[in-house]
């Protein structure tokens, strides 16, 4: 058959479905390769992946849609699927057909939801993917017979094994040559009545006939979401009709919503009849005695513990040698622009605006790349689904579920990893809970401030002969404090902006297999890319943004005229030295110290005339309560893109120059003798540390958190409500340690 | 009548009733928890639950909570 040019012209796009753990990111990376592109549908958190299938001279789009179980809309991702299969997604357009991808090995559930789609009454394929694994199982299916009583192609794949990848592929290829799908009709005839009324009942009001798949749902499921378009659209009175249908099928006995699942099952059974042998028994297979031992009540325990403890240190220690690396990669760059670069505000820009707000991006590439490193090999082999069945009774202690485990674990290495692996968990509610107390755990970044603060004023004092140390002990107060906060945090979130039922933990526990190289790679790969276009730019520009704050409008001609004078001396010295002329370099070093000693001093003053100092300055009434002056105001605004960043914030404003560490002597030093205007008090003592620690622990100043937060829940209100709620709950907990710790101080 | 979070590890058990007809029901019967099904009960996780189940060829794992909704008839 010839078709019409303009057919042929367009791009067809063809959607891949099926249920979870099917092999389905599998057969779509073996289909379309690398060039894939990841987003979310318009206004939604709901993943949207597209590929490209070249075929001969022709291109495919291949829609890969979230793995359901149903095609019933309940959840937001069955309904994008739906709306993308009915050719009512506008981001997609009308899709042109549907491959659905089958578990060879578990074929009746798999089949209800072919049924479901067949009802599409699209051009449909199905793939029987696993093929290896139904063998194992000893399941025989006569692939002919099948695709006979189902009307459609039917193809055997191991996508794993990369075996009838090509089959898929040219099946696809030639998919518009394929007549649509004839609708299974497996319901009792008493249905089919009901639906031609009630279509009936809709052209009345509307002349446009709605699809068939609509009026199915309509009928089925009871106050779902196309029962409340239909009658938005429609009038109410359509409600009346509906009820009235449903009433006659109950007495019919074909009850909603029960009616579906039994019919569908039936259906499953009478098109496998003959044509499916498998076994009345379980076949005990290699998996199932390895999820013996994985899942036992003891060695299961220690294998998850000690798992568990793997990927928590990789993500704290293997990422440190990276991160150095990105680091010093940095100082490098900025090395280079400082040498070739007369001293100036673009200089600054570039060397504290533009580099540093790279580094600050690329910086959380290691443990972002470990982080799904672990998780797409636990995704793929199947221990996923154990690490949430293990952990869901602890989980539901606090209102979530098991699948929250491994986000909020990671987030105790670094937030923006954790909240990026919250995409494993399907519940709408539970990730966004999980995404929102995610913060609070306490990560890698806030260490230096406990660290500086605890060694400066926490007296080195040891409880039963040493073994207790109280330095220690407010460390590790200072680690659980966030996530304690966290349990009234989520309850309180599950009881007002997630309220309803705790969700059903409805899930399948996949066979094992080996995880397939190309599936983690690309997915590490996706990640990582995601990060740095769609957050990655976001902290760039606040980096910059903070940059320019903590340097306009005050004068810097001074100080650039020292910056020069240093450089220009330091390359004299080094060359009197090459010459041997070791006094004369000695002469020129002093005064290197003293162009040092102005810059610092210059340092502080810049930054207290800068528009950061200034509302630094402004704020100091609201942390006076807290023990603060205006000086650990400002490094607490100008450490809003990251944490850490107050140290060095410090070190510029108490004049030391801003390359200081946590562990910095003369830091410590500098801190423990600062007083506040009055000169006599000092500014700091234990209860003012542990109040900025505290506030340190609860805050939010993590732009990238934040940043990524806005990407993986498509909307700025979240990371907006995150950032309030933290800075409350930091202020109100500083504002308690201090006045109760003075308290306790003077008695 | 005994319902699925009752069996004991190794149990085999027929399904008589998914109670209720809301969301949760449904997905359950989704799932392949229709009346006549037999179900294995394979074990529960470390802590006690959820509970890991064997129907129709696969491994479905459920709190107690919702395996109290389902009334079988005990086979062995």
């Amino acid at each position: 058959m010839a078709l019409p040019d303009s057919q042929l012209s367009r791009v067809r796009k063809v959607a891949l479905l099926g249920n979870p753990n099917t092999g389905k990111s599998t057969l779509f990376n073996a289909l379309t390769g690398m060039q894939v592109r990841v987003g979310n549908y318009p206004g939604v958190t709901v993943e949207k992946k597209v590929g490209r299938i070249p075929y001969q001279d022709q291109v495919i789009e291949l829609i890969d849609l979230p793995g359901t179980y149903s095609l019933s809309p309940r959840t937001l991702d069955e309904l994008v699927t739906v709306d993308v299969l009915l050719g009512r997604q506008p981001d997609v357009g009308i899709v042109d057909a549907v491959v659905c991808i089958v578990d060879a090995s578990n074929l009746e559930r798999n089949l209800y939801l072919v049924s479901q789609v067949l009802d599409l009454g699209l051009p449909t394929v199905v793939v029987l993917n696993m093929w290896d694994v139904a063998r194992a199982r000893q399941v025989s299916i006569d692939v002919e017979g099948l695709r006979q009583r189902l009307g459609i192609p039917v193809i055997v794949c191991e996508a794993h094994h990369r075996m009838g990848v090509d089959d898929v592929r040219r099946t696809i290829a030639l998919s518009h040559t394929l007549a649509a799908a004839k609708p299974p009709k497996p319901f009792p005839p008493e249905f089919y009545n009901e639906c031609q009324q009630l279509t009936a009942d809709l052209v009345a009001i509307d002349p446009k006939t709605p699809p068939f798949f609509l009026v199915e749902r309509l009928l089925l499921d009871v106050g779902g979401s196309v029962e409340e378009a239909v009658i938005r659209e429609y009038g109410p009175q359509l409600a009346d009709k509906l009820k009235a249908a449903r009433e006659r099928l109950q007495q019919a006995n074909c009850r909603v919503p029960i009616v579906e699942a039994k019919a569908r099952y039936g259906w499953v059974r009478q098109v496998l009849a003959g044509v499916a042998t498998i076994p009345k028994g379980r076949v005990k297979t290699r998996s199932d005695k390895l999820d013996h031992v994985l899942t036992h009540r003891f060695s299961g325990l220690v294998i998850f513990v000690a798992l568990m403890f793997l990927i928590f240190q990789a993500l704290y220690t293997w990422s440190e040698p990276l991160m150095k690396l990105i680091e010093s990669a940095q100082s490098m760059v900025s090395g280079y622009v400082t040498a070739s670069m007369t001293a100036g505000p673009l200089r600054s820009l570039i060397t504290d605006g533009v580099i540093a707000g790279v580094g600050g991006v690329l910086v959380f590439l290691p443990q972002i790349a470990i982080l799904f490193l672990f998780i797409a090999i636990l995704e793929d082999c199947g221990y996923m689904a154990r690490v949430a069945f293990v952990m869901d009774k602890l989980m539901t202690r606090i209102g979530l579920s098991g699948k929250s485990f491994l986000p909020l674990m990671s987030s105790f290495a670094c937030a923006v990893p954790g909240i990026m692996a919250t995409r494993v968990i399907e519940n709408r509610r539970d990730r966004m809970v999980t995404i929102i107390i995610a913060p609070l755990m306490s990560c890698s970044a806030r260490v230096p401030v406990y660290v500086l603060m605890t060694t400066a004023f926490v007296p080195p004092l040891a409880y039963l002969n040493g073994m207790l140390k109280l330095q220690g002990l407010v460390l590790f107060g200072m680690t659980i404090l966030g996530a304690v906060l966290a349990i009234p945090v989520a309850w309180i979130l599950k009881k007002t902006a997630f309220p309803g039922e705790t969700p059903p933990f409805v899930m399948e526990l996949p066979t094992y297999k080996w995880p397939s190289a190309r599936v983690v790679v690309s997915r590490v790969y996706e990640r990582v890319r995601a990060f740095i276009t769609r957050a990655g730019s976001l902290i760039f520009a606040t980096s910059v943004l903070i940059w320019a704050l903590g340097y306009f409008p005050s004068d810097h001609t001074r100080l650039h005229e020292l910056e020069d004078q240093t450089e220009a001396t330091t390359a004299q010295v080094e060359m009197l030295k090459a010459n041997g002329k070791t006094s004369e370099a000695a002469e020129l070093e002093t005064r290197i110290e003293d162009y040092t000693a102005e810059r610092n001093k210059l340092g502080g003053e810049l930054i207290e005339a800068s528009y950061l100092g200034q509302v630094g300055h402004a704020i100091e009434p609201a942390v006076r309560p807290l023990g603060w002056d205006w000086k650990i105001g400002v490094g607490v605004l100008a450490s809003f893109p990251a944490r850490e960043v107050i140290i060095a914030t410090m070190g510029t404003i108490y004049s030391l120059g801003a390359d200081v560490d946590e562990e910095n002597e003369g830091l410590i030093n500098t801190l423990r003798e600062a007083k506040h205007s009055d000169g006599i008090t000092p500014v700091f003592n234990v209860v003012t540390a542990c109040s900025i620690m505290v506030f340190f622990a609860l805050c939010a100043q993590c732009t990238s958190t934040l940043m990524v937060m806005r990407r993986e829940t498509n909307s700025w209100k979240w990371p907006f409500i995150t950032f309030v709620y933290m800075t409350v709950l930091a202020y109100v907990g500083a504002l308690l340690t201090y006045q109760i710790g003075m308290l306790l101080l003077k008695h | 009548m005994a319902t699925l979070d009752q069996l004991k590890t190794g149990q085999l058990a027929r399904i008589v009733d998914v109670r209720g007809d809301d969301s949760m029901a449904v997905r359950l019967m989704e799932m392949g928890l229709i009346e006549g099904e037999d179900v294995e009960l394979l074990g529960r996780a470390p802590l006690g639950d959820p509970i890991e189940f064997s129907i129709r060829g696969y491994r479905l794992s459920l709190r107690e909570r919702e395996a109290q909704r389902i009334s079988v008839t005990v086979l062995e």
